[in-house]
C-alpha cells in the first residue's frame, strides 16, 4: 500500500476484494465516487443499502443489484435487531410474556399483546369469560394504536420519498394518540397493558370524554395530510404503479394486511374473523385495486377514518359498561392488584397494598405466589391472530402445563411482508425502492425479534 | 456440598428466575376419534378424497381448543401440502410460516416444525406438524408450495437447526452466519454466549460474577 493511501479516510475509500472492487460512500464524495466508477468497465453495480440508512424504517440491509438505475436483483437482509424475546419470554411467567411482546413491533405494541393474550387465553379456555368492558377497552386501544402505527407509516413514507410536511402533520397526530396512551396505561409505548384474563386497569375518569375530543380533532386534522397528499401530482408520479404486487404475488408470498387489500382483496381478520367482539362494531374494510404504492397509501388513509368510527363507537359502549369488571372473575387468574396513580406515579393501588400489609394474611400469600410464580396453563397449543396494521399478526403458543410458556413464537406480519421487497423492487428503479418498502412498511422490532 | 458456580449457582437452563426446578416435559394430547366436530371433518374427508395415500401420511389427527391439527410423516409432507393447497375443497392457499418446537424428551421426535395453514376461500384455518429426529433433522421445503416460507423456514433453521431439504438459499437469517448453535433450542442456554467484540470478551451472564 502506498504512502498516500495509507493516509485515506479508512471508512469512505476503495478497495479491491475477491468480489470485485468495493467503493464507500458516507454522503459528500459523490462526485469523485461517480468519476471512478465511470471508469472502470462493469456495468453491474451491487449497491449495499443499510443496515444505517434513513429510509430503511431502522436497521434494514437492502442488497441491490444495479444495471444504470434499474435493479436487477434486490435483497434484504435482516437479524440487526435480533434480541431473542421468543427465547427470553420461556423464563418468565405467562403475565411477563405480555412485557416482552410489547417490544416486538413497537409502533403497534397493543396488537402484540392482543394477540398474545388471546393466545394465552384460548389455552386457559377462558375467552369466554373475558369481560365485555375488557374487550371493549382492548378495540378501543388498538383501534387507537392503529392511527398512531398508520401515521408513522404515512409520516414517515412520505418523509423518505421526500416530502417534509406530512411528517409534521403526522405526528402531531400520533402525539395526540400516545398522549391517551399515557393516560389510560401510563405509558406511551410498550405499555404491556392487555394482559391474560383483561386489561390491567380501567380508563381513568375522564379518559372517554378526553377520547372524543380527540376523535374530532383527528377527524379534522386528518385532512390536512389529505390535501397535502391525495391526488397531488408529484405523490401521484413518485407513488402510482410503483412496488406493483398483484393478488397472486401476494397469497404466494403471504403478505396480509393493505399490502394484500391494496390488490382488492378485502381480506381484513376483524371481519372474516372476528375475535374481542369486533363483530358488533360497524366499520368498512378498505381495498383499492391498484396494487401498487398510491393504493396502499390511499388503503391507510382511510382506515384511519374507519378506526375513529370503531373509536366512538367503543366510547359509547364504554358509557353503558360504567363500573363494570376489566379483568376475569377468576382469582387464580386475574392480576391481583390493579393499578393507580399516586403522587409518584404509576404503581400499586393503595386500597390493594393496605390490604395484603395490614388486614389479610391470605391475600398477601395470593398476591405473592401469583406475581412471582404466576399461574399455570394447562398443556397444549393454540394459534390465535389478529389483525395489525401491517397484517395477520399470529401467536403459536405452546404449553407444557407450566407457569411459563413452553414455546412462543410471532408469525409477525413485518418478517412476513418484508420477502416481498425482491418481487416489489425488481425490475424498477433504484428510487423506487424506498417508496415500495415504505408501502410495506415493516417495523424492524417485529422482523427481527 | 456441591460446588457453586455462577450468578445465583443456576445450573443448567440458565434460568435464573427461580422457578427452574418446575421444568416439566410436555405432554402430547393422544389422538382424536372422529367426529371431529365443526368443518374439520369435512377437511379429513375432503383431503382423504383427494389424496388416497391419507391414512399412510397423517399419523394423528388432533382436535384441541378448537383447532385441527394434523400430525403429518415427513416423507408425504410435500404431498399433503399440495393436496391441502390445490383441492377446491380444501383451498388452504395462504400458510403462515412454520415454527420449530423442540422436545428433547420425546425421544426419536426431538424436533417439531409446525404450520399453520389458512384458507381464505373458505375462511378455515388448519395446523400441520411434522416431527423428525434429533439426529436427521431433514423435512422437505415447502417454497414450492408456498414462497412466502421461504424465510420463515431459515428463521427454524437458524433457531432450531432443522434442515429444510429443497430451500432454495437455507442460510442463518436472524443470527450471524457463523453463529454457532441453535439458540431456540431447550439444551441452548438463554444468553449463556460469551461474545466476542472487536478483539474484547465479554463473558456469558452466568459467568461475570458469582456470589459465593
Amino acid at each position: 500500500m502506498s504512502n498516500q493511501n495509507s493516509q485515506e479516510d479508512m471508512y469512505a475509500s476503495s478497495r479491491e476484494t475477491t468480489e470485485g472492487r468495493v467503493y464507500s460512500v458516507t454522503g459528500g464524495d459523490w462526485d469523485s465516487l461517480v468519476t471512478e466508477i465511470g471508469q472502470t468497465k462493469e456495468e453491474r453495480v451491487v449497491v449495499n443499502m443499510g443496515p444505517q440508512h434513513p429510509s430503511t424504517h431502522g436497521v434494514l440491509r437492502l442488497v441491490l443489484e444495479l444495471e444504470g438505475e434499474t435493479i436487477t436483483e434486490a435483497r434484504a437482509g435482516i437479524g440487526y435487531l435480533h434480541t431473542g424475546i421468543e427465547k427470553n419470554t420461556e423464563y418468565r411467567t405467562w403475565t411477563q410474556g405480555v412485557t416482552f411482546v410489547t417490544r416486538m413491533d413497537y409502533l403497534a405494541p397493543l396488537f402484540n399483546e392482543a394477540a398474545y393474550c388471546l393466545g394465552v387465553e384460548k389455552l386457559l379456555g377462558i375467552t369466554n369469560d373475558i369481560p365485555e368492558r375488557a374487550s371493549v377497552i382492548r378495540v378501543m386501544m388498538m383501534e387507537l394504536n392503529r392511527i398512531s402505527s398508520h401515521m408513522v407509516a404515512l409520516g414517515t413514507g412520505a418523509l423518505e420519498l421526500g416530502a417534509l410536511s406530512p411528517m409534521i402533520f403526522a405526528f402531531r397526530e400520533r402525539e395526540m394518540v400516545l398522549d391517551i396512551f399515557e393516560l389510560v396505561s401510563g405509558l406511551r409505548m410498550n405499555m404491556a397493558y392487555i394482559r391474560p384474563g383483561g386489561v390491567a386497569q380501567d380508563v381513568p375518569a375522564g379518559a372517554v370524554t378526553k377520547i372524543r375530543e380527540t376523535v374530532k380533532t383527528l377527524r379534522k386534522n386528518f385532512k390536512d395530510n389529505e390535501k397535502l397528499l391525495v391526488g397531488n401530482t408529484i405523490w401521484m408520479k413518485r407513488t402510482k404503479d410503483i412496488g406493483y404486487l398483484d393478488l397472486a404475488g401476494c397469497i404466494t408470498l403471504g403478505v396480509t394486511g393493505p399490502v394484500l387489500r391494496s390488490t382488492g382483496m378485502p381480506w381484513d381478520l376483524r371481519k372474516t374473523q372476528p375475535y374481542s367482539g369486533y363483530e358488533n362494531y360497524d366499520f368498512d374494510v378498505i381495498t383499492t385495486d391498484t396494487c401498487d404504492v398510491y393504493g396502499r397509501f390511499l388503503i391507510r388513509m382511510q382506515e384511519l377514518e374507519q378506526s375513529l368510527r370503531i373509536i366512538e363507537q367503543a366510547c359509547d359502549k364504554l358509557d353503558q359498561l360504567e363500573g363494570a369488571p376489566v379483568m376475569v372473575a377468576d382469582k387464580k387468574i386475574a392480576w391481583p392488584a390493579q393499578l393507580s396513580v399516586g403522587g409518584d406515579g404509576m404503581g400499586n393501588s393503595l386500597n390493594h397494598i393496605r390490604e395484603i400489609m395490614g388486614e389479610s394474611m391470605e391475600a398477601l400469600i395470593h398476591h405473592f405466589k401469583l406475581v412471582t410464580e404466576g399461574f399455570r396453563v394447562p398443556a397444549g397449543q393454540v394459534y390465535s391472530a389478529v389483525e395489525s396494521p401491517r397484517g395477520e399478526t399470529g401467536v403459536h403458543l405452546v404449553s407444557d402445563g407450566g407457569t411459563h410458556p413452553y414455546r412462543m413464537h410471532f408469525r409477525e406480519p413485518s418478517f412476513n411482508n418484508l420477502q416481498s421487497t425482491a418481487a416489489m423492487a425488481e425490475g424498477g428503479m433504484i428510487a423506487d425502492v424506498i417508496g415500495a418498502v415504505a408501502s410495506i412498511d415493516p417495523v424492524m422490532g417485529g422482523v427481527d425479534r | 456440598m456441591s460446588e457453586q458456580t455462577g450468578m445465583f449457582g443456576v445450573h443448567g437452563s440458565g434460568d435464573t428466575s427461580g422457578f427452574g426446578g418446575l421444568v416439566r416435559s410436555a405432554v402430547s394430547t393422544g389422538s382424536t376419534e372422529r367426529p371431529y366436530g365443526g368443518y374439520f371433518d369435512d377437511i379429513a374427508d375432503d383431503l382423504e378424497r383427494a389424496y388416497p395415500e391419507f391414512n399412510d401420511a397423517i399419523e394423528r389427527v388432533v382436535v384441541d381448543r378448537g383447532e385441527l391439527t394434523l400430525h403429518v410423516k415427513r416423507e408425504k409432507l410435500f404431498d399433503v401440502a399440495m393436496k391441502l393447497r390445490d383441492t377446491e375443497s380444501l383451498r388452504f392457499e395462504l400458510c403462515l410460516g412454520v415454527n420449530g418446537v423442540h422436545y428433547p424428551s420425546d425421544a426419536g421426535r426431538e424436533l417439531h416444525a409446525v404450520y399453520p395453514l389458512l384458507s381464505m376461500t373458505h375462511n378455515r384455518r388448519i395446523r400441520l406438524e411434522v416431527s423428525v429426529p434429533d439426529v436427521d433433522p431433514h423435512i422437505p421445503s415447502l417454497v414450492e408450495v408456498w414462497a412466502g416460507n421461504n424465510w420463515h423456514e431459515r428463521e427454524t433453521f437458524d433457531m432450531f437447526g432443522i434442515i429444510f431439504d429443497g430451500h432454495p438459499g437455507l442460510t442463518r437469517i436472524l443470527m450471524p452466519d457463523d453463529w454457532p448453535g441453535h439458540p431456540q433450542r431447550k439444551d441452548y442456554p438463554l444468553g449463556g454466549i460469551s461474545i466476542e467484540y472487536k478483539g474484547a470478551t465479554v463473558p456469558a451472564p452466568s459467568e461475570r460474577r458469582s456470589y459465593n
